[in-house]
Order: C-alpha cells, then structure tokens, then sequence
C-alpha cells in the first residue's frame, strides 16, 4: 500500500466518515466562518473558551475528505488547551503541512504529514487551523 | 477525416511527462489546453528577432513587430469568420473582452427599466459583469433558468425577451456541462425584441467552427490559452457599427487621434479599445494557434471531441456510484462533469492526479450553476485533440480506484 493510500485508507477517511466534535456548539465564546473561495468548502468554527482555557470546541461545514479529517482532528487536539498553546500549535501544524519536520508536540496531528506532499491540497489541510486562529483573534479583540 | 493522435501529440511536449511516476493524462482542457511547439516557437522566433513596440516609431523592428501583431489580428478575424480585420479586438482573456463589452456599452446603453438577459449556467465571467453594471446603471439583470434536462429551456428564455430586453449573454458552449446552446435561434429571437446578443465563446472557439456573422449575434469573445494559444492573448469581436459607437474603455497611449488639456479625440477600431502596449508576442502566439487549428480542422477537432465524449460516457454510464451531470446528445462538447458517491470532487482529483490523471474540481466558476444542479461541486473531465481513448481508459481506471476508496467511507 501506498504512503497516498495509507494516508488516505487509515486516517482521513476514518475522520470523514466519523467526525469528532462536529455540531453546533452552544454556548459559545465565538463563532468563525472559513472559505476556501477556489473549492467551495465552508467551515463553521465554534470555540468555547473560560479564561485563558479553551474548554470545548464542535465545527460544521461542508468540504473534501481532507479539510473535513484535518477539522475533526484539530478539534479532538484542542480541548483543554490554554490559548498560548493552540496558538502554538497552530502554527507547529501549518509548518509540518508546508513541509517542516513534524514536532512531536503535534501528537497524532502528525498522521496528516503526508499531506505536505500534496502540494494541491495544503489549502485544504490548514482552512481549520487558519479558521482557529481567526477565531482566536476574534475572542482577543471582543 | 479523422485526427492523426499521434502525430498531433508529438507537437506537444509536455504531454511526454510524468506525473506521479505515470504518463500524464492531460483531461483539464476546459480550464486551459497545452501549447504546441509550432506557437511557443513563433513567440520566440518574435522576441529574438523582431520585437518592438506596435504601431509607433518608424525604424524597422517596430514596422516588422506590427505587421506580425497585425496579421494575428486578421488570422483571429476569418477564423471566427469576421469579414471585418479592424472588428477585432484583442484582450487578454475572455474576461477582460466581456468586461470591456459591460463597461464600455453597458454604462453607456443601459438605464432604470432596461433589461440584461444571462442563463442560469455562465460562467462567472459572463455573470458578474452584468451584475455589477446592472447594479450601476439600474438597469435588472434576469436570470433564464436551465429546464429538466438540464439544457436552456427554450420557453423560459422566450418569456424572459421584451421589448425592455437590450442585450442577452450566453455562453456558447457551457463551462460545466458542456452543452452547447442554440446561438443562431437565441440571437434571431432577442433582435426580434431589438436585443444585442453578446457571446462567451471560450469553450465553443477551441472545439467548434465558429462563424460570428453566420451565427448572427453582436459580440463574440474567446481567451486564446483555451485553444492552443498563450496566456494573456485573447480577443473580442463586435459588430463594426456597434464598435464604432462605443466609447473607450481603457483610455492612454496609443488609442488616441489627437490629444488636447480641453478634452481628446480617440482612434478608430481597432486601436481605440487597445490602450497601452498590448500583449504583442500572445497576439502573435494566438494567431500561430488558429494557423494549428485551422490546419486539423475544426471539424475534425469537433468530431474528435464527440467521439471521445461517447467513449468516456459508455464506460462511465453504468459505473456505480457515479453521478453523471448533463444532457446527452449532438448538443455536448467533450466536456464531463460528475461525482463519486461520499468523495468531495477534490479527492477524486487528488486520486486521479495520483495516476498521472489531471482533472479539475470545484464549483468551475459558475456557482449559480451548481446549486441549480443540485452539488456544491464536481469533478470535471474535459477533452480536446490530442487526448485519446487509451488516456480515457486510464482516466476510467482512475475513476473505480476512487470510487472502490470512498466506497469506504460510505
């Protein structure tokens, strides 16, 4: 098998097909839209954060196998975090998908590695994580 | 006559790569086509040995640069079948001709209580600049709805024409679905209103001969990268007495007649709508592609396309999980959008391009379209001379690798 197939076989479509945290999230501290304009997928983003903690996190949103295992793993990923650090970790992912050794921090985020190799779909693998740190300043400036 | 593949295909030397360790399949020719030798080589032979800037200075590159630009321009002209070189306008793409065409006669034509007639199935190129000079002028724009069979229907149209009714936009050969409307009936029923009919031909152009004054309609626009040609030549034609009294749209260098602080005088067609030093090796490229063109034949181009269309949906028809969009028939350019049960179209495509297939996925730039058929996306395959039915199987395998894939996530 294939890294593309392995990739795709036992990580992404395994996300797609069941999503964590997907839903609306009520209450919530902000709600964040993201679009990939060339593709058509949406992302809505609902963060839940108390004090300096995110403390819970659902998206919804209609896009590829891709953007939608990237959104569900981000989510699973984020939970208890403080700001800092899902800001942090923001950043240690979208270097890993533009083609930075992976951190360990990144935990299982690091499954999605081999998406860096599909230069095409970058895009998609970050519209959750770019969506995350809008909202984040979003909740910062309210 | 049939296309000599082969032969077509050894002028083309990108199609030899790979991509992915596998011979490329090229099948995204709706959103651009490859380039043969024959127009890379006349752009260079032009850069190396006669540019200059067009139509000023009098020392011999610049003579030599603008008799090449000028004959480009007459190539472009008979091989839309305009009898009339000067109705010519080069643009840089389809886009920019449609835009000039809004802007230039639309701001000056349209009012509170005239009407703009597109179809539910442009692209955004031909939607977009009619909703923003209607939004400008006050003028309504009117969207005609496609029918069942997913085709224009024919009796929505006529009851969308009135007598307040000053243009109609339509593609010739849709961007999506590859159905290719009734130009000819579309432009005698909207003069019968007093109508003006303006043209998206960048699909129809590189597949279909086309003939501006047979068709009968106002305005015709192409993009040359779609027909063989380089990026950034593409071409307006209009009517000569309407060109004639449409004001300028880019104003500046070289479309003037005599310039004074009080006010100006501009050029006549075609120079008027060309302000500034215009794309002059793409004009040159472009002529070079309807020389290739024109020596296949677009008639063989045609039925090559139709042929490799009816082979493509013979093997994709009974295929499960595969959810086919658009009319069949004579009325279909090579041109197939789709889907795969439980696969965004962007897997699809990254599957395929992992077998050296390149197909497009999206919305195709026509999202009024796409909630009309019911997707938020789709894959898209589309055909042009050099592809053969050995690339349609691969793309065919493809297809069942991605499809048995997602199958898993169903």
């Amino acid at each position: 098998m294939s890294v593309f197939d392995n990739l795709y076989k036992e990580i992404i479509l395994e996300h797609y097909k069941s999503p964590r945290n997907r839903g609306k999230l009520d209450p919530h501290t902000v709600r964040q839209e993201g679009v990939n304009p060339s593709c058509g997928d949406e992302l809505e983003l609902y963060l839940l954060i108390d004090g300096d903690q995110v403390t819970d996190v659902k998206f919804e949103g209609v896009g590829c196998a891709i953007s939608q295992a990237s959104a569900s793993m981000m989510t699973a990923a984020l939970k208890g975090k403080s700001v800092a650090e899902v800001r942090e970790l923001a950043g240690d992912f979208k270097d890993m998908i533009h083609g930075e050794p992976p951190k360990e921090s990144l935990g299982d985020l690091q499954l999605l590695q081999g998406i860096s190799k599909l230069h095409a779909r970058v895009k998609c693998a970050t519209l959750p994580w770019v969506t995350l740190e809008e909202a984040l300043d979003e909740a910062q400036a309210a | 006559m049939t296309i000599d593949a082969a032969a077509i295909r050894s002028d083309f030397p990108i199609l030899a790569r790979e991509v992915n360790g596998q011979p490329l399949v090229y099948l995204d020719n709706a959103a651009s086509s490859q380039k043969p030798r024959q127009v890379v080589e006349k752009m260079v032979e032009y850069y190396y040995h006669h540019h200059a800037n067009v139509h000023r200075g009098a020392h011999t590159l610049a003579y030599e640069a603008s008799e090449l630009y000028e004959e480009a321009r007459g190539k472009v002209a008979r091989f839309l079948g305009a009898s009339d070189e000067a109705s010519v306008i080069f643009t840089r793409n389809t886009t920019e001709a449609i835009n000039l065409v809004a802007h230039s006669w639309g701001t000056a034509n349209l009012g509170p209580g005239d009407e703009v007639v597109i179809t539910e199935a442009e692209h955004h190129a031909n939607f977009l600049p009619w909703q923003q000079v209607c939004l400008q002028t006050g003028a309504k724009l009117v969207s005609v709805p496609l029918g069942e069979d997913q085709r224009l229907d024919m009796t929505a149209f006529r009851a969308a024409l009135n007598g307040r009714t000053k243009l109609v936009a339509i593609a010739h050969m849709g961007n999506t679905l590859g159905v290719i409307n009734p130009v000819q009936e579309i432009a005698r029923l909207a003069h019968e209103q007093g109508a003006l009919v303006l043209v998206d031909g960048a699909q129809a152009a590189p597949h279909l001969p086309v003939d501006v004054e047979a068709l009968g309609v106002d305005f015709y626009t192409i993009s040359g990268h779609k027909m063989l040609g380089p990026t950034g030549a593409g071409a307006l034609w209009a009517r000569p007495d309407i060109l004639r009294g449409m004001p300028p749209f880019l104003t500046g260098g070289s479309m003037i007649r005599k310039v004074d602080l009080e006010g100006s005088t501009f050029a006549d067609i075609p120079m008027r709508f060309e302000a500034g030093t215009p794309n002059i090796a793409e004009a040159i490229g472009l002529g070079a592609a309807v020389d290739y063109l024109q020596e296949v034949g677009m008639e063989n181009i045609a039925r090559h396309d139709a042929q490799l269309l009816r082979y493509a949906l013979d093997g994709m028809r009974d295929m499960d999980g595969i959810t086919l969009y658009g009319p069949e028939g004579e009325d279909r350019g090579g041109i197939i959008a789709f889907n795969i049960a439980g696969a965004h179209p962007h897997d699809v495509a990254t599957v395929l391009d992992q077998e050296g297939v390149a197909i497009r996925a999206g919305h195709h730039c026509a999202q009024p379209l796409m909630r009309a058929i019911g997707a938020q996306s789709t894959a898209r395959a589309s055909f042009y001379l050099y592809n053969t039915e050995e690339e349609v199987d691969r793309f065919l395998a493809g297809l069942v690798k991605a499809r048995d894939l997602f199958a898993l996530a169903l």
